[in-house]
């Protein structure tokens, strides 16, 4: 097929406006946050424009160091747990038909775009002593009496799996739904048991989608602004709660905007680490 | 047996997610202001209390509007590119596709303190309209995803065969192009909408002292103790999440959206 560009349904022009709109609202903004980070700190609330590397040296401090083991602790967990639980239920769901796949589908994408301050209200009602799930097992007779679970590490972590599993199943399912479902028919016509067909061909065909999924449920869980707030106690804040503590309670912009070029790198990285794992298995 | 096992698997998780929801659901329907569950002396009464309180419904005003707005001002950003990209494959292309699909990808708490930044130095922080612009700019990956996907379900020789038949540009788009990427464009706004009316942090720092959004709303109100109007706001914008989300998979292919490539037909 020719590729003259009369042969084209767009002229080039049409790329103008989303061009300068993304430069103008997407790349000038982290322009404006690189300044920021090596500007002076102006304890009034902005910024005083200057160059010095004094935020970034904060990244040694032992605060910072815990800041990071509890973001990065809670949010691997959390997207371990998912990926775990995803994705038998994304193979299972693959194979059902149109019809089930659409509602779960529905489920999926309503708890997945809800607002985290809705899900973390709920999850806190439903962790709660008053009208929690502890009344359940109260009156199943396994506690001695209805109790509190949040706030707390547990209840932050559950917090993390309940947003970060719809986004584990919807970043599984195109890889697994484009699986040959032939391949494991083959496996089980040669005598291969459910289990083993399952952890034998279905498994390493996705090894992956899955080493991919997990990375991207890590960095989806590192940006839960609000779960850490209403289901952790202070000392379970996440890098992206102290981002916005020091950008706007403690007037600190400059060392916001530091942390903040920080964890976009992490993420850049990681995104394209997931990305790389991927793209061999489909290669292969 | 096994496809039984299978099937229990599913039901069993999709209903760990509705579980806290039907608590909230209970929740609101407290008659007196407490929170239990099952709820005492039930009531539809917050429900009516939340559309008299102007203190709930200019919030809710807001977030309309905002997202109103910013999903059609995402799309008209989204739609170009997807239609440049979609034909070509050179650096342009490829960085402008990156470029869409960043602000999503990242962590949020990054664009909002880019915006934050970005308003506070050229002016308009605190404005409803550097809200609806971040939120457009923000959500801009989910149309650039949902119309690329629908350009690339598109047959060439369709193209090939209008213009064989002497169809200019124009005639082909609003004739061939525009009928068949239609569906994906009002899913992509549909996207945008419900994730524009439930997001939280790049409102709240853009503009969250003086225009306050419904997220920013609940979370200042859960401040100051819970009330069953909390559980009623809730509900409300589940289900219209799930209102919004059940239409697209009524009327459109929802796994196929998704990135299924098994279509209906199986």
């Amino acid at each position: 097929m020719s590729d003259g560009a009369e042969m084209r349904a767009t002229p080039g022009w049409v790329a103008l406006w989303p061009a300068l709109m993304l430069a103008i609202f997407f790349l000038v903004p982290f322009g404006i946050m690189l300044a920021v980070s090596v500007s002076h700190r102006d304890p009034a609330g902005a910024f005083i424009p200057g160059f010095e590397l004094t935020h970034y040296a904060r990244f040694l401090s032992a605060f910072f160091a815990k800041v990071m083991a509890v973001s990065v602790g809670v949010s691997v967990a959390a997207a371990a747990i998912c990926v775990v639980l995803a994705f038998p239920f994304t193979v299972f769901l693959a194979s059902m038909s149109h019809r089930t796949q659409t509602v779960a589908l529905v489920v999926l994408l309503s708890v997945l775009s809800l607002s985290e301050v809705i899900i973390g209200f709920s999850l806190s009602t439903l962790l709660s002593k008053t009208a929690g799930i502890s009344n359940l097992f109260y009156w199943l007779g396994l506690i001695s009496e209805p109790q509190a679970y949040t706030p707390s590490l547990f209840a932050l972590v559950t917090g993390l799996c309940y947003i970060g599993f719809p986004f584990a199943v919807l970043v599984l399912y195109p890889p697994v739904s484009r699986l040959d479902p032939e391949i494991v028919e083959a496996a089980r016509v040669m005598g291969a048991s459910a289990s083993r067909a399952f952890f034998g061909v279905v498994v390493p065909n996705l090894r992956g989608a899955i080493v991919g999924a997990f990375i991207l449920v890590f960095v989806f869980t590192l940006g839960s602004y609000l779960l850490p707030q209403l289901l952790g106690r202070s000392e379970d804040w996440t890098l992206s709660v102290h981002i916005t503590d020091q950008a706007i309670y403690q007037t600190n912009l400059p060392f916001a905007a530091a942390m903040s070029i920080f964890l976009m790198l992490v993420a850049l990285a990681l995104v394209g680490l997931a990305s790389l794992a991927g793209r061999q298995r489909r290669a292969a | 047996m096994t496809q039984l096992l299978k099937r229990a698997y599913v039901v069993a998780i999709l209903l760990m997610l509705l579980a806290p929801l039907v608590v909230v659901t209970g929740v609101s329907l407290n008659g007196p202001q407490t929170l239990r569950f099952p709820p005492v002396e039930p009531s539809l009464r917050w429900y009516g209390t939340l559309f008299q309180d102007s203190a709930w419904l200019v919030p809710l005003g807001h977030s309309l509007l905002i997202a109103a707005c910013a999903s059609a001002l995402s799309v008209s950003i989204a739609l170009p590119l997807a239609l440049f990209a979609w034909e070509r494959n050179g650096i342009a292309a490829r960085v402008l596709t990156g470029l869409g699909l960043a602000p999503f990808t990242l962590p949020p708490v990054i664009s909002a303190l880019g915006f934050m930044v970005f308003w506070m130095t050229v002016g308009g922080y605190g404005q409803i309209w550097a809200t609806i612009i971040a939120h457009a700019v923000f959500l801009v990956t989910l149309p650039l995803v949902t119309i690329s996907l629908g350009l690339k379900g598109i047959d060439r020789s369709l193209l090939e065969a209008a213009r064989v038949m002497g169809a200019g540009r124009w005639t082909v788009m609003r004739t061939v192009i525009g009928p068949l990427v239609l569906p994906f464009i009002v899913s992509g706004y549909a996207f945008a909408f419900v994730l524009s009316l439930n997001e939280y942090i790049i409102a709240y720092m853009v503009a969250g002292f003086t225009v306050e959004t419904i997220p920013i709303k609940i979370f200042n109100a859960l401040r100051y103790g819970y009330t069953p109007i909390l559980g009623v706001v809730s509900v409300l914008f589940v289900l219209l999440a799930a209102l919004v989300f059940g239409l697209i998979g009524r009327f459109g292919d929802l796994p196929r959206l998704m990135g299924s490539e098994r279509g209906r037909s199986e």
